[in-house]
């Protein structure tokens, strides 16, 4: 009995303790919410009946061309997605299901990229895009994450386990190799492509700085970029504003994130076991 | 014999794509950057030229190589161990029998999903001198005036702080999965044998973790060399490169002082740096996952 007592009282201690934590690590969020939709000089005053007001949110979109940065990063984000969908599915079939001459030298090199990220060799790479003149480009943006090692690592994976004997039923029928790709191994493995599309978009969506290096004009620059330009701390930009720009950057992600949550959860947990 | 010859036409059709990129923009580019490194820079006057290892001295005599590794250890060890002991009280707390465990989970992951530079951009003002919102409750107390940023002995914590608050949601997720795949035949056990939670976790949960603990902590220390979004918005490296990072600072070689001979040579130490952690993960690590 007086076990039992114990444990509730720790559980009851633990339920707090969980709380808390969750209170103090959404505080700085919630913060962010309450300066963007209120006056400045509320910035630091917390009244519960302080008026709310949309002008931060007017004047950030006045004073830079968040639409269109929008535009870049949609852009950016889908081309990404689309593209590392083609060739992960079709270099994962290949891992998979092929024993093509030097598979495990190739493989090893793919795995390179997951320990070495585009984002290191800005130098070399900015290089290249020069020489391709694809510099302040938005597939130049694209173009070195394209070919990810994280995507044909999954999909070789996930093709992996899915049983031979549906492909030789498939063969037996008369499809041919890319029509057993798409009827037999990608309807098979959607949650994995559901998990690792969420974990690109939202990747791409936030990352800056091989963006800010690639770009140097509105008609490219993705959000993260044009966001840094806007909220630094010598454009002279009030608080509130600066809040109210960043609140509106992250606002698609954050909404889906809250709406699916248990879809981003799973997908980020699925897409790191591995 | 033709059709297995057909296999290895088709194989390598199919990686062709994926194949080119990456050696476009990962194994061309590493290798540039260690030729690069042996090159002295391009100049209107002078054409590129073979210097041995003078870049690799000039690195050794650059004092501020030297601060900014040494600052990137540190940060790594003010964030890598702390992160993981939140991230392990969270997984084991969201996987418990908490009332509301869905919305203390999306509380402790939605930092993850926030872009660097949106999350700098609101720790901002809570660091801003007088104005910003930690000055603010300290005046209170009759506390005030400090330049939080602006102070080398404080900028690399608030660095870390925020880090810490970014990421450990990201890890939390990793020993969710980890706890999931324990079997709670194992918690039964140890209830009948009267084993308090603690114990339980001492001695059971913590090293059927192991392998998960290795993976983040590689992970995470991978992370600190690459993540340096946050110190375009909050310092510039400032104040007198306090809180420069390896990367940071190769980005000012190569695209402020426009000197990529250096750039490339710090490059590849950044480089060598996550060859080793890459090798490191693998011996602790991947002997014990099975791919196939």
């Amino acid at each position: 009995m007086s076990v039992r007592r114990g444990r509730g009282f720790g559980e009851w201690v633990e339920t707090v303790g969980a709380w808390l934590l969750a209170l103090i690590w959404v505080a700085p969020l919630a913060y962010a919410f309450w300066s963007a939709f209120h006056p400045p000089e509320y910035a630091t005053h917390f009244r519960l009946l302080a008026p709310l007001t949309l002008d931060n949110f007017r004047i950030a979109l006045s004073q830079a061309p968040f639409p269109r940065y929008f535009l870049n990063t949609f852009v950016l984000v889908t081309m990404t997605l689309t593209a590392q969908f083609v060739l992960c599915t079709l270099a994962g079939y290949a891992f998979a299901r092929f024993e093509f001459f030097g598979r495990e030298l190739a493989f090893a090199l793919v795995l390179v990229q997951l320990m070495i990220m585009p984002e290191v060799l800005i130098v070399e790479n900015y290089r290249t895009m020069s020489t391709l003149n694809l510099v302040d480009t938005i597939p130049g943006i694209a173009l070195p994450y394209m070919a990810s090692a994280f995507g044909i690592f999954l999909l070789r994976q996930a093709f992996k386990t899915v049983p031979k004997e549906l492909e030789e039923a498939a063969r037996v029928e008369g499809a041919g190799m890319l029509q057993i790709l798409f009827r037999v191994y990608i309807p098979l493995a959607r949650p994995v492509y559901l998990a690792y599309g969420l974990v690109s978009v939202s990747y791409h969506w936030n990352n800056f700085l091989w963006p800010l290096v690639i770009t140097n004009s509105v008609e490219t620059r993705p959000l993260t970029v044009g966001l840094a330009i806007f909220g630094a701390p010598e454009s002279g930009v009030q608080w509130p504003i600066i809040t109210a720009a960043t609140l509106m950057s992250v606002a698609p992600l954050l909404l889906a994130f809250v709406l699916f949550q248990r879809q981003f959860v799973q997908s980020f947990m699925r897409a790191g076991i591995r | 014999m033709h059709r297995s010859l057909l296999v290895h036409v088709y194989g390598w059709l199919l990686l062709l794509p994926a194949a080119v990129l990456l050696i476009a923009f990962t194994h061309y580019p590493a290798i540039a950057s260690l030729a690069q490194s042996f090159f002295s820079p391009k100049s209107a006057l002078y054409p590129s030229q073979f210097v041995g290892l003078d870049n690799y001295a000039t690195m050794a005599a650059d004092p501020v190589f030297w601060k900014v590794l040494k600052n990137n250890v540190w940060f790594a060890v003010g964030t890598v161990p702390a992160s993981i002991v939140i991230a392990i009280t969270m997984a084991l707390w969201v996987n418990g029998r908490i009332p509301g465990r869905g919305l203390v989970r999306m509380a402790y992951f939605t930092p993850t999903i926030l872009p660097m530079i949106a999350v700098a951009n609101i720790w901002l003002f809570f660091y801003s001198p007088d104005i910003g919102l930690i000055d603010q409750v300290l005046s209170n107390f009759g506390i005030r005036g400090h330049n939080w940023l602006g102070r080398p002995e404080t900028v690399m914590g608030c660095l870390i702080v925020m880090t810490i608050w970014k990421e450990a949601g990201f890890f939390m997720i990793f020993y969710l999965a980890g706890l999931q795949a324990i079997s709670p035949e194992f918690e039964e056990a140890a209830t009948l044998e009267g084993a308090g939670r603690w114990h339980y976790f001492r001695r059971v949960v913590f090293p059927l973790l192991m392998p998960t603990t290795l993976f983040v902590l590689i992970n995470a220390m991978i992370n600190s060399f690459k993540l340096v979004d946050q110190l375009f918005i909050l310092t510039k490296g400032g104040p007198d490169n306090a809180s420069s990072l390896l990367l940071y600072y190769i980005y000012q070689v190569a695209f402020s002082f426009l000197d990529e001979s250096y750039a490339a040579t710090l490059t590849v130490v950044l480089l060598a740096i996550l060859a080793v952690l890459a090798i490191g993960q693998y011996f602790l690590l991947e002997k014990h996952i099975h791919y196939q």
